[in-house]
C-alpha cells in the first residue's frame, strides 16, 4: 500500500504482512498486518498478555513468527537473525552491562565497527550530551538511579545509529514522577533524531501523551490503529473504547439507524448498522456528559420516550474529588440499574450546586453516544 | 598411551633400524611389595640400562584384574611378580607368550610351567603362616596354636582373622591348601568350624598379619613374608608355621602375548631367572626358585620349606570359581561379624 | 476482528512457515552445544549403556559344542560320538544353573562320566564342534575341531569354558545368591540409619546456627564443614583408632566391635554431616519471620511454634537432606570397605565382585541394583528442590534470633559437643599419622609419612592428586560453565537443549562405583577411538568431572538465571558476536559462580575414591586411593597421614580461593557496590 503526500508517494518503513506466531498450541498473534513510516513514532498498546511484546520481538528477530513478512526499509527481514537486522532495542530492564562502566556500556556496539578510538570517545561523549548525562560516564549502572540508567540503555541503543528504535515497556519500572518527565524527553530525543520508533506499552496513558500513531491490541489480533485522537475519540471497538480512557457502558437495544434504547429512554446516536432490536452497549465518555443545571422533576417524567434532545432526568447518588474534576455517579430511574459516571468541572460543580443527592438534567450529546455489538 | 608409544617405537625403528644401542621402555605389571620395587628395577638395569621399566603396581587381585579386564588390548609387555595362580587363568585366556628364558632348566621345575615352552616361571614362594601377638595374646590369655587344627579351640573365638578369599590371594591360598590337606569335605567342615572362631574377614591378605602386629588381633592369618617384616619393624609377633603344611603360592614371570619389543622383554625375563635376580628375590623370601640360593632370612620361621604342601596350581586354578562359590555361599552370606 | 479468532489452532496459520535465517552465532551457538552434548554422550551415557549391556552379557557353558570319544581297555575306539550335552541329559549331572557361569568359569568334564577313572587305561578324544569352543587340558588353552586324544590320567584334567550370549541369568545368579542379595538389606537399612541420625544431628545443629544469639557461630559453621575436605573413609580409620580392639575409648563400645554396622553409621553420619547441616539451615534461613511474630501474637507455646512453623517451614530442606544423605551413604564406598568387617553393602560388593573375583559381569549386575535406589532417591530430591526453590524466591522477612538465655546456653553446648566429635575425628587421624608404632611404641614421628616405602603410589600418589584435581578444577569449569550458558541463554534447538539437561542432571543419580566400572567397559575396549586415554589421567579427569557434574551445572545454571536475560537481545541488536559478551559480561558477572565451581570441582576431586578406583594406573594413582590401598594392606596409620594431607591440602585450597575470591571480587565486582 503506499501513501501520497503531496505527490510524492511514500513507501512504509516497516511492513508487516499477515502476521502469525504460535507458542506450541497457543496463538500469540493472528493475522497481523501493519505499515509503519519513516520518522513515526508509533506504539503498541494493550493489556498484558495481549501479544504486542511478541509482534516486538518477531520485528526484532528475536522471536521469529511462524508465518508472515516483516519487511524494513524495502528488504524482506522475515527470517533474518537478530544481528542481520537494523534496530537498537531498550527493555523495561534496562539490561546495562553492569560490570562495564557507562562509558563501555555505550561504547559496546560501536568498538568493533571499524570506528577509531577517539571517534567512540566522541560519540560517547555527544551521546552522554544527548541524554542529559554529561558526566556520569565513568560510574557503574548500580550507581546511577532508574531513570538514568534507562536514558544510558536508550543512548546505547541508538549509538549506532539504527533505523529503527524498539523500546519494550521502557518506563514501567520507573516512579511515577521519573516516568512522566522520560516520557516526554523520550519523545523530544525521537523527534529531534527522526528514528522510527516502535514503544510497546500497557500505559494508555504514556501511548496517547508519546505516540504519533498507536495500535492497539488484544488477545493477538489488532484492534484499530489511529492517531491518539481518533483512537480516543472514535474507537472502532467496544474493547478499545473500553481500554482507553473511561468509559461509560450501558447494555440496551438497538433501534433503527441511529437509534438505540437504554432502559425505557429512546436516545439518538451515531449511526449504526445493527438491526433494530439487536442487544447492544452504548457507550458515552465521563467528560461528554454536559450537565444542564438543576433541574425540577417533571411532570411527564414517567413517560417512556425521552427528550429528542438526549437530556435526562438524574439524580447524583455519589460524588468524588478527583483533584481537577468532580466524578458523579448518576442513577435515573428511566434508566434502570444502570448508572453513568460524568466528570463535572469545579466550576460547573460550583455554579449548579451540586451535591450528593440532587436531581439534575444531563445531556448525552448524540455525536458522542455510541452503540457497540454487546459482549457476550 | 600404547598407541603413542607404538608411533615413537615405530618411527625409532625405522631411524635406528642398523643400530644396535636401542633403548627400550617395558611396560611391567607386578603386585611385589612398592618397596622393593626401585631395587629391582636398580638391580635389572646395572646390567641392562638400556631398558627403561615402566612399573604398574599394585595388590594381587587388582593386578590380575586389570590384566583381565585389558584381555584383547593389552598394556602390559611383562608380567613380573604377579601369583601364579593368577598368571594360570592368563594362560586360559591365551594372555601369556610360551618362552624358555634361559637358563629356565637351572631352576627347580616346582617354579616352571609344566608347558614346553613355558608360559611362566616362579621366582620366590610366597608361604601362609599365622601371626601371633604375644602381648596381645598374653592379654586375652591364649596358649599360641601349633596346628590349623589349634585354630578351632574355643579360646581363639573372636581373636582371629583371615583375608576373604574373594578380594585376597592369600586367603584362596589358605582355603584351597585346606582343601588340599585336609580334602574337600574334612577341609569345609575345618573352615566351618573357623568361620565361628573369626572375628573378620579382611579384604587384603597382609592385614590380618599388619593388624596382628598392631595388636588390633592377636591372630591374623596371613603369610610369612609380611610377618618377617612385622616383626623386623618391632612388633611383637610371632609367626607360627602349622603342623599340617602351609599353602603357598609363587610370585612368577610371564611376557604378554602382542608385547611391542618381545626382544626387551625376553632380555627381562631371562634377567629374572638368573642367579643374581634370585639372590635378590632372597632378601624378602626364604625360597626361591633358584636352588641353592636362599639364604635363611632374618626372622623366618627355618621349619617353613618342610612344611610348604606340595601345592596343585592347576587345582587351584581351574576349581578357584566353585571354590570362591562355595565359600562365599557358606560364610559371606552370614553378615553379623561376631 | 473478533473473538472467535481464539477458536483457531496453529493447523489454522496460513502461508509458508518461517525458516529462520541462522547466522553465525546460531551456527556458533549449536556448535558449542553439540560438543559438549557429545561431552556428556561420550561421558556418561555411553558408558552407562556399555555397563548396561554388560549386566546382561552372560557366560554359560555350551554342551552342544562338545565331544568325546571313549576307547575300551585296550585303547581301540569304536568311533562312536557322544556329544557332552547327550551325555548331560542322559546323567543330569549339571543343573541348568550350573551351566551359567561367569566369565572365568570352567566345567570339569569328568563327571560326565560316572565310573572314570584316572587310573584306567582307556583313551579318551575330545573336540569342539565349532572353533569358538574352547576346553582346557590343565591350563593349557585348546580349540578347534581336531580330535586331541588323551589318557585317562591327562583327560580328568579336561574342563570346558562358557561362551558368551545374552540374557538375564546374570540377574537370576544374582538373586539366587543369599550373600549378595542380603547387601541390598543391609544397604537400604544402614542409609536409613545414618540418614535418619544425621538430619536429626544436622537439623539441630542448624537450628542452633540460625536461631540462637550463642557465641562462635562462625567458627561452628567452619567446623561443621570440614567433614567435606576428607575422604569419606577417613572417619573409618579414625574409629578405628578410637574404638577398634587397640582403640583409645574401646571401652565405650560395651563389647560391640565397630567393624561393621556401628562403625559404618558413625562414620556415614560424620562425612555426611555437612551436606545436610547445609542444605537445612538454607531452608531455615529462608523461612518467614511474620509467621513467627503471627505465632507470637496469638500466645502459641514456643513447642508448638516449633511444630507448626519450624518444622513445616523446614520440611523441604529436611526431605531434600534426607535423601541427598540416603544416596551419599547407599553409594560410598570407602567407608564400608575400611570399617564395615563383614558387613556386605552393595557399593563394596561391585569391588568385591570386579577385584577380587575377576567378574565383571556381577560387578554389572551389582552396579544396575544399587543405581535403582540411587535414582529413586537423586528423583525424589529433585522434586524436592524445586519445591524448596518456589519457597525462595516468594517474599520473606528474614528471622532475626533474639538472645534467649536457656536456649543459647543450650544451642552452645550441642553445637560444642559437635564440634569436638568432627575435630576429635580429625585430631585423631592426625595423631594416630604421628605415632611410631601404635600401641606399642607412642613415640612420635614422621615415618609414617615415607609414603615410597608402602602400598598405594607413595609420595607421587599425592602429588597426582593436586595435579588430577587442578585439571578437574579447570577443565571442569570451563566445561560446566560453557555447558550451562548455552542451555540458559540460547534460542531455539529445544530438543538439544531438554537432551543436554537431562544428561547433566543424570550423573548425580550415578554411584561413583557404577561410573568408574562404565568406563572401564567403554573406555577399555580396543575397538573403542578413545580407548588410548585409557590408564591416563585424562581418564581420571574425565570421570571426576562427569561424576561431579551436576551440582557444578546448577551452580552455574543460578548464577546465569540471575542475569538479565535481555543481555544477549541487546548484545545482537548491538551487532556483536554472542562470544564478545560471554567473556565481557557473562564471565566476569558470575565470576563469584565460577570460582564456587572450581573450588567444589577441586575438594571432590581430591576426596573421591568410588569413581576413579577402576581407572587408576600405577603412574596416575591418586592420594585417596592411596589411603585405601595402605589401609588395605594393614598400613593404617601411613593412611591416615596421606588422609590427613589430603585434609591439609583442601583446607589450603579452600583458603587460596577465599583469597583469589576477595582480591578478584574487589577488582571485577566493583560495581556491585552502589
Amino acid at each position: 500500500m503506499e501513501i501520497l503526500w503531496g505527490n510524492t508517494v511514500v513507501n512504509p518503513f516497516l511492513k508487516i504482512d499477515n502476521l502469525w506466531k504460535a507458542f506450541g498450541n497457543f496463538l500469540a498473534l493472528k493475522e497481523i498486518s501493519l505499515e509503519i513510516y519513516e520518522g513515526e513514532f508509533v506504539c503498541f498498546l494493550g493489556p498484558s498478555g495481549c501479544g504486542k511484546t511478541t509482534l516486538l520481538r518477531a520485528i526484532a528477530g528475536l522471536d521469529l513468527q511462524t508465518s508472515g513478512s516483516v519487511e524494513q526499509a524495502g528488504t524482506d527481514i522475515s527470517n533474518l537473525p537478530p544481528a542481520e537486522r537494523d534496530f537498537g532495542i531498550v527493555f523495561q530492564s534496562y539490561a546495562l552491562f553492569p560490570n562495564l562502566s557507562i562509558e563501555k556500556n555505550i561504547a559496546y556496539g560501536l568498538e568493533n565497527s571499524g570506528m577509531a578510538k577517539p571517534a567512540i570517545k566522541a560519540r560517547v561523549a555527544e551521546l552522554l550530551e544527548l541524554v542529559g548525562l554529561p558526566d556520569q560516564g565513568r560510574k557503574f549502572p548500580a550507581q546511577l538511579s532508574g531513570g538514568q540508567q534507562q536514558r544510558i540503555a536508550l543512548a546505547r541503543a541508538i549509538a549506532m545509529e539504527p533505523g529503527l528504535l524498539l523500546l519494550d515497556e521502557p518506563l514501567s519500572a520507573l516512579d511515577a514522577k521519573v516516568r512522566v518527565h522520560l516520557r516526554h524527553e523520550i519523545k523530544e530525543l525521537q523527534r529531534k533524531l527522526g528514528v522510527t520508533t516502535v514503544m510497546v506499552t500497557h500505559d494508555q496513558e504514556e501511548g496517547l501523551s508519546m505516540a504519533d500513531r498507536i495500535v492497539v491490541m488484544n488477545h493477538g489480533v489488532i484492534e484499530q490503529v489511529g492517531t491518539p485522537t481518533e483512537i480516543y475519540r472514535d474507537p472502532k471497538t467496544l474493547f478499545v473504547a473500553d481500554f482507553i480512557g473511561e468509559m461509560n457502558q450501558i447494555e440496551g437495544v438497538a433501534g433503527s439507524s441511529s437509534f438505540a434504547k437504554i432502559g425505557d429512554i429512546k436516545l439518538s446516536c451515531q449511526p449504526h448498522e445493527f438491526a433494530a432490536g439487536e442487544n447492544v452497549t452504548v457507550t458515552i465518555r465521563p467528560e461528554d456528559i454536559i450537565p444542564h443545571g438543576v433541574g425540577v422533576r417533571s411532570s411527564d417524567a414517567k413517560s417512556t420516550i425521552a427528550e429528542p434532545d438526549n437530556t435526562l432526568d438524574m439524580k447524583i447518588a455519589s460524588m468524588e474529588f478527583l483533584g481537577s474534576f468532580w466524578r458523579a455517579e448518576l442513577s435515573g430511574e428511566k434508566l434502570g440499574a444502570a448508572h453513568l459516571n460524568a466528570n463535572f468541572s469545579i466550576n460547573a460543580m460550583r455554579r449548579m450546586e451540586l451535591e450528593v443527592g440532587r436531581e439534575l438534567k444531563v445531556e448525552l450529546p448524540s455525536s458522542r453516544l455510541k452503540a457497540f455489538a454487546r459482549a457476550s | 598411551m600404547n598407541f603413542i608409544k607404538k608411533l615413537v617405537l615405530g618411527a625409532a625403528t625405522a631411524a635406528l633400524l642398523s643400530s644396535t644401542a636401542l633403548s627400550a621402555e617395558l611396560t611391567v605389571y607386578t603386585a611385589v611389595e612398592a618397596e622393593d620395587l626401585k631395587r629391582y628395577a636398580a638391580e635389572f638395569n646395572k646390567d641392562h640400562p638400556d631398558i627403561k621399566i615402566n612399573w604398574v603396581r599394585d595388590s594381587t587381585g587388582i593386578v590380575t584384574a586389570k590384566l583381565l579386564a585389558e584381555k584383547d588390548n593389552p598394556q602390559a609387555d611383562v608380567v613380573w611378580g604377579l601369583a601364579a595362580t593368577s598368571l594360570l587363568l592368563m594362560k586360559a585366556e591365551g594372555m601369556l607368550e610360551a618362552y624358555a628364558p634361559k637358563g629356565v632348566e637351572l631352576l627347580d621345575k616346582k617354579f616352571v610351567d609344566k608347558s614346553t615352552p613355558p608360559t611362566w616361571t616362579g621366582m620366590d614362594a610366597w608361604v601362609a603362616s599365622v601371626c601371633y601377638n604375644t602381648v596381645e595374646a598374653k592379654k586375652a590369655g591364649l596358649t599360641p596354636p601349633k596346628s590349623w587344627k589349634d585354630l578351632l579351640q574355643a579360646q581363639y573365638k573372636g581373636h582371629l582373622i583371615m583375608p576373604n578369599p574373594n578380594s585376597s590371594g592369600t586367603g584362596f591360598l589358605d582355603v584351597s591348601s585346606w582343601l588340599q590337606i585336609f580334602g574337600e569335605k574334612a577341609g569345609w567342615e575345618y573352615m566351618d568350624g573357623l568361620h565361628e572362631n573369626i572375628a573378620r574377614y579382611t579384604h587384603s591378605g597382609s592385614k590380618p598379619c599388619k593388624l596382628a602386629a598392631a595388636g588390633e588381633i592377636p591372630i591374623g592369618i596371613s603369610f610369612a613374608f609380611r610377618g618377617a617384616k612385622s616383626k623386623a619393624a618391632g612388633a611383637p609377633i610371632e609367626i607360627i608355621v602349622p603342623s599340617e603344611g602351609v599353602g603357598w603360592d609363587m610370585e612368577a614371570t610371564a611376557i604378554i602375548a602382542g608385547t611391542d619389543d618381545l626382544d626387551a622383554a625376553k632380555t627381562l625375563v631371562d634377567w629374572t631367572v638368573t642367579k643374581k635376580a634370585n639372590e635378590m628375590y632372597n632378601t624378602g623370601y626364604a625360597v626361591v626358585a633358584y636352588p641353592g640360593v636362599a639364604k635363611p632370612v632374618k626372622f623366618f620361621p627355618e621349619n617353613l620349606t618342610e612344611k610348604m604342601i606340595d601345592n596343585d596350581f592347576e587345582f587351584a586354578a581351574n576349581n578357584r570359581g566353585a571354590i570362591l562359590k562355595e565359600w562365599q555361599k557358606r560364610y559371606d552370606g552370614k553378615s553379623d561379624p561376631k | 476482528m473478533s473473538t472467535q479468532a481464539d477458536a483457531l489452532t496453529i493447523d489454522d496459520i496460513p502461508g509458508a512457515r518461517i525458516k529462520p535465517k541462522l547466522g553465525r552465532d546460531d551456527w556458533l551457538m549449536r556448535g558449542f552445544i553439540a560438543m559438549i552434548a557429545i561431552y556428556l554422550v561420550v561421558a556418561l551415557a555411553l558408558p552407562l549403556y556399555a555397563m548396561l549391556s554388560k549386566a546382561f552379557s552372560t557366560y554359560s557353558y555350551d554342551l552342544t559344542q562338545f565331544e568325546f570319544q571313549v576307547s575300551d581297555d585296550q585303547g581301540v575306539f569304536d568311533g562312536k560320538i557322544l556329544s557332552a550335552k547327550a551325555l548331560n541329559d542322559a546323567l543330569k549331572i549339571y543343573s541348568e544353573s550350573d551351566l551359567s557361569a561367569g566369565s572365568g568359569g570352567r566345567l570339569a568334564v569328568t563327571k560326565l562320566f560316572p565310573k572314570f577313572s584316572f587310573r584306567s587305561p582307556k583313551l579318551y578324544r575330545v573336540r569342539g564342534t565349532s572353533d569358538k569352543a574352547v576346553y582346557l587340558i590343565g591350563s593349557e588353552r585348546h580349540s578347534g575341531r581336531e580330535w586331541v586324544e588323551l589318557d585317562s590320567n591327562k583327560f580328568r584334567r579336561v574342563v570346558l569354558r562358557p561362551v558368551p550370549s545374552t540374557g538375564l541369568s546374570n540377574f537370576s545368579t544374582y538373586f539366587s545368591t543369599p550373600a549378595l542379595v542380603n547387601s541390598i538389606k543391609n544397604s537400604l537399612l544402614i542409609s536409613a540409619i545414618s540418614t535418619i541420625i544425621t538430619v536429626t544431628l544436622a537439623f539441630a545443629f542448624a537450628y542452633s546456627l540460625n536461631r540462637s544469639c550463642m557465641r562462635f557461630k562462625g567458627m561452628f559453621r567452619l567446623i561443621a564443614m570440614a567433614p567435606i575436605l576428607v575422604p569419606s573413609l577417613l572417619p573409618g580409620i579414625a574409629l578405628v583408632y578410637l574404638f577398634g580392639n587397640q582403640g583409645m575409648l574401646k571401652s565405650f563400645m560395651l563389647g560391640e566391635s565397630i567393624y561393621g554396622p556401628i562403625g559404618i553409621v558413625i562414620g556415614s553420619v560424620f562425612f555426611t554431616f555437612p551436606h545436610a547441616m547445609l542444605i537445612i539451615s538454607t531452608a531455615l534461613a529462608i523461612s518467614d519471620a511474620r509467621l513467627y511474630e503471627a505465632a507470637v501474637s496469638l500466645r502459641a507455646s514456643s513447642w508448638k511454634t516449633f511444630w507448626t512453623v519450624t518444622i513445616p517451614g523446614a520440611r523441604y530442606g529436611l526431605i531434600s537432606a534426607a535423601f541427598v544423605v540416603f544416596n551419599l551413604v547407599i553409594t560410598d564406598f570407602g567407608l564400608p570397605k575400611v570399617i564395615g568387617g563383614q558387613f556386605n553393602m552393595l557399593a563394596v560388593d561391585i569391588y568385591k565382585q570386579v577385584i577380587g573375583q575377576q567378574n565383571f559381569e556381577m560387578g554389572a549386575v551389582v552396579s544396575v541394583v544399587l543405581l535403582v535406589p540411587a535414582m529413586f532417591a537423586f528423583g525424589i530430591d529433585r522434586v524436592v528442590q524445586r519445591k524448596q526453590v518456589a519457597l525462595l524466591t516468594s517474599r520473606s522477612v528474614v528471622y532475626q534470633p533474639t538472645p534467649n538465655g536457656r536456649f543459647d546456653r543450650l544451642s552452645f553446648a550441642y553445637c560444642t559437643l559437635v564440634a569436638i566429635f568432627i575435630v576429635g575425628i580429625l585430631g585423631v587421624c592426625q595423631y594416630a599419622a604421628l605415632v611410631k608404632f601404635w600401641p606399642y611404641d607412642l613415640s612420635l614421628s614422621l615415618k609414617n609419612y615415607a609414603f615410597d616405602l608402602m602400598d598405594g603410589g607413595g609420595w607421587d600418589a599425592y602429588r597426582n592428586s593436586i595435579k588430577m584435581a587442578g585439571l578437574v578444577a579447570f577443565f571442569g569449569t570451563v566445561v560446566v560453565f560453557v555447558g550451562a550458558y548455552m542451555v540458559e541463554k540460547t534460542q531455539g534447538f529445544k530438543y538439544g537443549r531438554s537432551l543436554f539437561q537431562f544428561l547433566a542432571m543424570l550423573p548425580m543419580a550415578i554411584p561413583g562405583m557404577v561410573l568408574g566400572l562404565a568406563y572401564i567397559f567403554f573406555f577399555n575396549n580396543p575397538d573403542n577411538p578413545l580407548n588410548f586415554i585409557y590408564g591416563t589421567m585424562a581418564i581420571l579427569v574425565l570421570c571426576t568431572v562427569t561424576h561431579f557434574y551436576t551440582v557444578s551445572h546448577l551452580t552455574a545454571v543460578t548464577a546465569l538465571k540471575q542475569m538479565d536475560n535481555e543481555f544477549e537481545s541487546v548484545n545482537s541488536s548491538l551487532k556483536q558476536p554472542f562470544y564478545k559478551l560471554f567473556m565481557r559480561v557473562s564471565v566476569p558477572v558470575s565470576l563469584p559462580a565460577i570460582l564456587d565451581i572450581s573450588i567444589y570441582l577441586f575438594v571432590n576431586a581430591m576426596t573421591t575414591v568410588s569413581a576413579v578406583v577402576f581407572l587408576y594406573s600405577s603412574g596416575t594413582a591418586l592420594a585417596a586411593i592411596a589411603v585405601l590401598n595402605m589401609d588395605d594392606a594393614g598400613d593404617v596409620a601411613p593412611a591416615a597421614a596421606m588422609g590427613m594431607m589430603i585434609f591439609y591440602t583442601n583446607a589450603g585450597a579452600r583458603i587460596v580461593h577465599l583469597v583469589i575470591s576477595k582480591f578478584v571480587l574487589k577488582r571485577t565486582q566493583g560495581w556491585r557496590a552502589r
